[in-house]
């Protein structure tokens, strides 16, 4: 007689089975905290020191490494696509296909990976920490709540402040693109500028502000969020940071890609 | 009357963690709540503070919507925070008492509480700058900041030395009376039940297996409590349950 249990078909089951429930409490708990969140501000009862704080978290601290990614991300682009253009005898669209390219899309998504590493996890590390230290039931005991005072401040941080590190880093990002373009295929200053606003509209920059906004939102609310909902030790505090990078991941490319569908389809 | 348990139950995952717990604690009495390991003792804390919920059963408090205060067994202290600011954390962050208070209040009601617990001009260090048995008197001065009624106690001795255990039994009987606050103290250590309560409970299995004073816990004929009290693995205590 066969025991269905310990075959691999029941096994693998099981585990797809416990992977959608953990997706579902995760995404439930995520929910769930942005209806608290929702509740909290609607008192207007928001902590303006922690409030500042987090918010200078979360572009300052962060800018040397979004800075650098972004700034990266150019000199790649510029790289590969400024000999191109000019061999072909289309160096006038460099500064305009590069402000296009950092305005739309990677300033953007290159900021949000960046800040998701350096500040999201750090949000989920120490509110899971708290939680398994028993810090978030002392806040509780002492009837003060958590979500207003960790989980409001650092949501709010993030769409204040998103769009203040994407300006900043799309404006590093086309400097780069504009010194890399004259180094490599001899285009202009003057020419890479004209080029750039030529392809732009105020439309790119107004969308790529708003999708930034909702980036800084989601990174910080999935973040707390999957801190928060940690119970347990050390060992779930790590899966719980883990959580929070995989799935801001994830949600800032489902957001992108709403964003391209409702503005640019 | 300070705090009253009425027929509290409460199950996890089908399993009756606490079943049908009663009893009373007056103004200025501590009890101890004493019982091996998962015997329900946290549980009975958590609900009292608002923690969790009970599955049946009530906690009538007097005056009703009494101050509950708790200091937790590794102290729980905000490890971003001062001293001072974890101390003035209530008075600063619970809705009642934000802007009531200045800054030079702040400061002299913190080094009051801080003197209460003899720490006085530590206010700047943070908890990862201080011992363990520090970090449990600045979790007692900012429990006791807002004055309350009940003072629950998690472990307050567990993991500190016989001195450092003296001192902190000491301080529970010191504040019960500056307050006069109703308190119950959770614990293992048998020197704290003799120094820092009036009378005592003993949990086993969620249910009350004693009731009655201190002294008869340590002295009496029950074979629970005189189970626990010898700490002998023979008794009516199974071991696979501890």
């Amino acid at each position: 007689m066969i025991n269905v249990k310990k075959t691999l078909f029941y096994r693998g089951l099981n585990l797809l089975w416990s992977e959608i429930e953990e997706f579902l409490v995760t995404l439930g708990n995520i929910g769930k905290d942005f209806l608290r969140v929702l509740k909290t501000m609607g008192t207007l009862r928001v902590d303006i020191k922690e409030l500042m704080e987090q918010c200078s978290r979360f572009s300052v601290d962060s800018l040397p490494i979004t800075l650098t990614i972004v700034a990266m991300t150019s000199i790649i682009i510029a790289m590969q696509i400024a000999p191109e253009l000019a061999k072909q005898g289309a160096g006038n669209y460099v500064g305009s296909l590069s402000a296009l390219v950092m305005v739309r899309e990677l300033s953007a998504i290159m900021s949000g990976f960046a800040i998701i590493s350096m500040i999201g996890s750090s949000y989920a590390s120490e509110i899971a920490s708290m939680a398994v230290t028993e810090q978030l039931s002392a806040m509780r005991v002492l009837k003060v709540d958590p979500v207003e005072y960790l989980i409001v401040p650092r949501f709010l941080s993030g769409i204040l402040m998103m769009p203040f590190v994407v300006i900043v880093s799309t404006f590093c990002g086309l400097l780069c693109a504009a010194v890399i373009s004259n180094i490599t295929a001899g285009i202009t200053y003057l020419n890479f500028v004209n080029s750039m606003w030529h392809g732009l509209f105020v439309k790119d920059i107004f969308v790529a502000l708003l999708k930034s906004s909702f980036f800084g939102g989601t990174i910080a609310l999935i973040s707390c969020s999957c801190g928060y909902s940690t119970r347990g030790g050390a060992l779930e505090v790590g899966i719980s940071t883990t959580r929070a990078v995989v799935w801001s991941f994830v949600a800032i490319a489902v957001w992108d890609y709403i964003f391209a569908t409702v503005f640019y389809l | 009357m300070g705090i009253e348990v009425k027929n509290l139950t409460k199950i996890f995952n089908e399993k009756k963690v606490l079943n049908n717990i009663n009893f009373k604690v007056e103004d200025g009495e501590t009890l101890g709540v004493v019982g091996f390991s998962g015997s329900g003792k946290s549980t009975l804390l958590k609900i009292i503070c608002g923690l969790l919920y009970p599955n049946s059963g009530e906690i009538i408090t007097s005056p009703k919507d009494a101050d509950i205060a708790m200091t937790f067994q590794y102290s729980a202290l905000f490890d971003f925070l001062t001293v001072f600011d974890n101390i003035a954390f209530p008075l600063t962050q619970r809705k009642e008492f934000r802007n009531k208070y200045s800054q030079s209040e702040l400061k002299e009601i913190v080094a009051q509480k801080l003197k209460i617990v003899g720490l006085e001009g530590i206010e700047n260090r943070y908890p990862s700058e201080l011992s363990g048995g520090m970090q449990k008197r600045v979790g007692f001065a900012r429990a006791i900041v807002t004055n309350p009624k009940i003072i629950l106690y998690d472990e307050p001795t567990a993991g500190l030395d016989p001195v450092s255990s003296t001192l902190i039994e000491n301080y529970i009987v010191e504040l019960k009376k500056e307050l006069n606050a109703s308190c119950l103290v959770v614990t293992h250590q048998l020197s704290t039940i003799k120094r820092a309560t009036d009378k005592a409970i003993m949990l086993y299995e969620g249910e009350i297996v004693y009731k009655g004073s201190t002294s008869e816990l340590l002295e009496g004929t029950n074979p629970y409590t005189h189970q626990f009290v010898t700490a002998s693995i023979k008794g009516p205590m199974k071991i696979k349950t501890l």
